[in-house]
């Protein structure tokens, strides 16, 4: 196994995720596209990790707060999305342009 | 020492990580363009068991199967709560995406991104091989984060429990608004 494949992987997954994230007009899909950048990030933090034999595991450890912090993320992002929806009855991100000048 | 193609698919390991891969880039993909919204999160299932599967290949048995426990198990089911709680159409509905005006450039900054790491990481790691290892002991894992990684993981903590007051004050009925 070579490194380069893994992080390849997790560029490409993360590439994708960055094109949802511009694309995507639903809130609950930009906040998956979301979680789809951060697997890849997890990704290349454990693939480095096994590359580089690392005797701390700063790479898992690393993983493990990426994913704690992803589900706090989700929760409150959810929780915003559902304030939103009860306020303006639209999910829709194009739809809160007020700040646009 | 320099890999070939042919010398990269004798491994078996390497047959075991297209199998994962392929899946997981085709579910990663439909996660961000299907035109439905349930299946783009269903899709998004996929991806993620194949990175926890990966994981599991690399050795991080515990990260792996955190991710089946958290993403798999509690994300997803967030993102089918929100979906239903913001009734959205659940059958195809072509407005979930951007016109073509804005998928253009995206997927050209999206390929222009993946061209950039790819080359700057094939640059600097090529050949480089993951040598053989041992799986992670969860243990080994455990022992690890109430010694080095404790103030990290305090933190963290900290982090979760502001995150559900937070949750529970921004989605809160409230009762007496006209006093906010």
């Amino acid at each position: 196994m070579t490194i380069i494949q893994f992080v390849l992987l997790g560029t490409a997954l993360f590439s994708m995720g960055l094109y949802g994230v511009i694309t995507r007009k639903n809130a609950v899909l930009v906040l998956a596209s979301v979680e789809l950048m951060l697997a890849a990030v997890n990704i290349n933090l454990v693939s480095f990790d096994a590359y580089l034999a690392d005797q701390l595991h700063a790479g898992q450890m690393l993983a493990l707060f990426v994913i704690a912090l992803a589900a706090a993320e989700v929760g409150i992002g959810i929780a915003i999305v559902l304030m939103i929806y009860r306020n303006r009855q639209t999910a829709d991100v194009d739809a809160l342009s007020e700040m646009k000048g | 020492m320099t890999v070939s193609l042919a010398d990269w698919f004798r491994e078996a390991a390497n047959w075991a990580f297209m199998i994962i891969a392929i899946p997981t880039l085709f579910a990663g993909w439909r996660t961000v363009t299907s035109n439905n919204i349930v299946r783009a999160v269903l899709y998004l299932v996929v991806s993620l068991a194949g990175t926890a599967a990966l994981f599991i290949m690399l050795g991080a048995e515990f990260v792996g199967w955190t991710v089946v426990l958290v993403y798999i198990g509690a994300v997803i089911i967030l993102f089918l709560i929100g979906i239903m709680i913001t009734r959205a159409p659940l059958g195809v509905d072509a407005d979930l995406s951007h016109a073509r005006n804005v998928r253009t450039p995206a997927a050209v900054l999206g390929v222009l991104l993946f061209a950039v790491i790819g080359y700057a990481v094939i640059d600097a790691f090529e050949n480089s091989m993951i040598e053989p290892f041992e799986p992670t002991a969860t243990a080994d894992l455990a022992n690890l984060l109430f010694s080095r990684w404790v103030i990290p993981f305090e933190v963290v903590s900290f982090v979760l429990l502001a995150a559900l007051i937070g949750g529970i004050a921004l989605a809160r009925k409230d009762d007496n608004g006209a006093q906010r």
